[in-house]
């Protein structure tokens, strides 16, 4: 089932928390909501689901308006942080919830609801905790459990809210993983909140990247990765050095230093104050000019553990710079923290946002 | 091998627990039990299982359980309404519900004698339908009831408030209605908490003796309640006959009292996190 947000609009107080946000999720897709805590996107997620009402604005389902439609008749699965599983009821009872409660018409009688809760607990791989309580699970498998529990009612739509943010670093992986091949086998519409980028740039098939109740941008995890709309999505999709300068005559300038601006991706005209945004890799170090844009600095500390080099450097004009060196280039450089280097953008990946 | 934790002193504090609750609690209730032993089986049984003696306890404990039943309905949605809604005075109505604990329980019971009286406020709507509540048993349940109620809110409220609206949510989402989602999901949460303020309700009724004493009437037979029963023997000077009733009284309250918290237990299990 598709989903269509119009002009949603959603204050809380002085606070507004969406604004004007549209928005189509197509039908069979796993789309992640990306921000910060504070961006709106778990208000969104609870505005598919109903368990918020917007201001303003509409919310289709499959075409239909569906804004006043009430939680239940939504058909909508809900996952959320804290896994929120009953915590009186076993793992049977949490996952046969849904369809015990459906009115006596439609209720499947025990045997059956029995089959259907071993199946989907198969699925999730946790039939052999099915008469345990959930306190005595742990975090990766209680909120498999919440899954089974939401895919019980045959859900049309599948919203999570960051279903792996209470998880360990190692669980939230492998569960990653095993959302996604769950995903690829049930094909169910599917919108997910997470703060993490890397989350969002692996599992989802688009990412919507929202700051302070706006989405900044709307694209593949290639799209948004590589070509960033704006130096939010830029510097919140992986590490990056932001440089404020400004922009006369189509060069961008850093202190002294001009950048030529013909070759760089982003639509920076005029004159101006801009950001030069560089991802850390993009940036070479070199130990004299040689002729091409570079920019002075001093090497502040090195840090070798790891696949690359992390060097911390600060610009002539005081602004910290991190790049990321190969372990043989910079066995190459033998530099040390003090040491006098220059900068050289690779600058056919330089991005400048006019401000 | 011993076991180290993280809070030191648990020999001190339970050296300290036993201690305490053998000066407080049973040296006193064992001092009962002896002075019962100067009585023979015989005179035991015949203070016991007398006519008049059998009569209040069935009333005792009748009405007792019947005003803890009704405190934890009406305690239950004083503590929902509290907890849920945002009204005004909310916070002094809040501070309303620990009255009962503060009054001197005669106030309490000639108040409410007062008020429930056949032309007292309340009673003479009662009178026209041929329902009387001062002097009855019906009245001896009200007076219980107001001394019980706020052991089933205050039990109730934490719960309540920590209960977090997820569940809720989760519930509807699994097109669950409000009443199911009551009855399978809040209702079983809370069921804890109920039986120990239903435990401490009963406990603390069939305990009671100044308000119940104005309201009852004191009819042998018909509106005597063992404390009652217990002062008017210590009043004829029988104390082996008191003591006697109040043994008897202390091990059904104790077993009562232990099933109750058995079956919280049995309700609590499930919820404890590991």
């Amino acid at each position: 089932m598709s989903i269509e947000l119009r002009n949603i609009r959603k204050t809380f107080g002085d606070f507004v928390a969406l604004d004007n946000i549209n928005l189509r999720v197509a039908t069979g897709e796993l789309l992640a909501l990306l921000g910060l805590s504070g961006s709106g996107k778990t208000t969104l997620l609870r505005i598919i689901a109903g368990l918020e009402t917007p201001d303003a604005g509409e919310v289709l389902f499959h075409g239909a308006d569906a804004t006043t439609r009430s939680v239940r008749d939504r058909n909508v699965g809900f996952v959320f942080q804290h896994y929120a599983l009953f915590k009186h009821m076993t793992v049977f009872d949490n996952v046969a919830f849904g369809l015990r409660v459906k009115p006596r018409v439609e209720r499947p009688v025990e045997a059956e609801i029995a089959r259907r809760v071993h199946k989907l607990l198969t699925l999730v791989q946790l039939d052999f905790l099915a008469d345990r309580y959930p306190s005595q699970l742990s975090g990766g498998q209680r909120q498999r459990v919440a899954l089974a529990r939401t895919l019980a009612v045959e859900p049309k739509v599948l919203l999570l809210d960051e279903p792996f943010g209470a998880l360990d670093a190692k669980v939230r992986q492998e569960l990653r993983r095993w959302l996604k091949r769950l995903h690829e086998e049930i094909k169910i519409t599917s919108v997910f909140v997470t703060h993490d980028q890397e989350e969002a740039l692996e599992l989802a098939n688009r990412v919507v990247v929202m700051n302070n109740g706006r989405i900044e941008q709307i694209g593949t995890p290639e799209e948004v990765y590589h070509r960033p709309a704006t130096a939010f999505v830029h510097n919140f999709l992986g590490n990056v050095n932001l440089f404020h300068g400004r922009i006369e005559n189509g060069k961008v300038y850093l202190g002294d230093t001009a950048v030529d601006v013909d070759r760089a991706h982003a639509s920076a005209s005029g004159n101006g104050k801009a950001v030069l945004a560089l991802r850390p890799h993009l940036i070479e170090i070199i130990t004299r000019p040689n002729g091409k844009p570079s920019f002075p600095a001093t090497v502040i500390s090195v840090n070798p553990a790891g696949p690359q080099v992390k060097v911390e450097l600060v610009a002539e004009w005081g602004d910290a710079v991190q790049v990321d060196v190969g372990h043989e280039r910079f066995d190459e450089l033998a530099i040390a923290p003090g040491a006098r280097v220059f900068l050289r953008p690779k600058e056919e990946k330089l991005f400048v946002y006019q401000i | 091998m011993k076991r180290h934790r993280v809070l030191p002193g648990f020999g001190l504090t339970i050296g300290w627990t036993m201690f305490y609750l053998s000066i407080v609690v049973l040296v006193p209730l064992s001092t009962i039990f002896l002075k019962a032993t100067s009585l023979s089986w015989t005179e035991f049984c015949v203070d016991v299982l007398a006519p008049r003696t059998i009569a209040a306890y069935k009333l005792s404990f009748g009405a007792s359980t019947a005003g803890a039943f009704v405190d934890s309905i009406f305690g239950f949605v004083v503590a929902w309404t509290l907890v849920r809604y945002e009204f005004p005075l909310r916070r002094l109505v809040d501070v309303l519900i620990d009255l009962p604990f503060a009054l001197p329980t005669s106030v309490a019971g000639i108040t409410l004698t007062a008020l429930y009286a056949e032309n007292g406020w309340l009673g003479r709507w009662f009178t026209p339908f041929g329902l009387k509540v001062a002097f009855t048993p019906l009245g001896i349940t009200v007076a219980m009831a107001f001394v019980g109620l706020p052991f089933i809110v205050r039990t109730i409220q934490p719960v309540l408030e920590d209960l977090e609206p997820e569940y809720e949510e989760a519930a509807a989402t699994l097109g669950a209605g409000r009443l199911q989602t009551f009855r399978r999901v809040i209702f079983p949460t809370l069921l804890p908490a109920l039986l120990t303020g239903f435990a401490l309700a009963f406990a603390r009724a069939l305990g009671e003796y100044g308000s119940v004493v104005f309201i009852s009437g004191n009819m042998p037979f018909r509106t005597e309640v063992v404390p009652l029963l217990i002062m008017s023997k210590l009043e004829q000077f029988d104390y082996p006959g008191a003591t006697a009733i109040a043994v008897v009284m202390l091990a059904i309250s104790f077993t009562i009292l232990l099933g109750i918290n058995g079956l919280q237990k049995w309700a609590g299990r499930r919820l404890m996190a590991s």
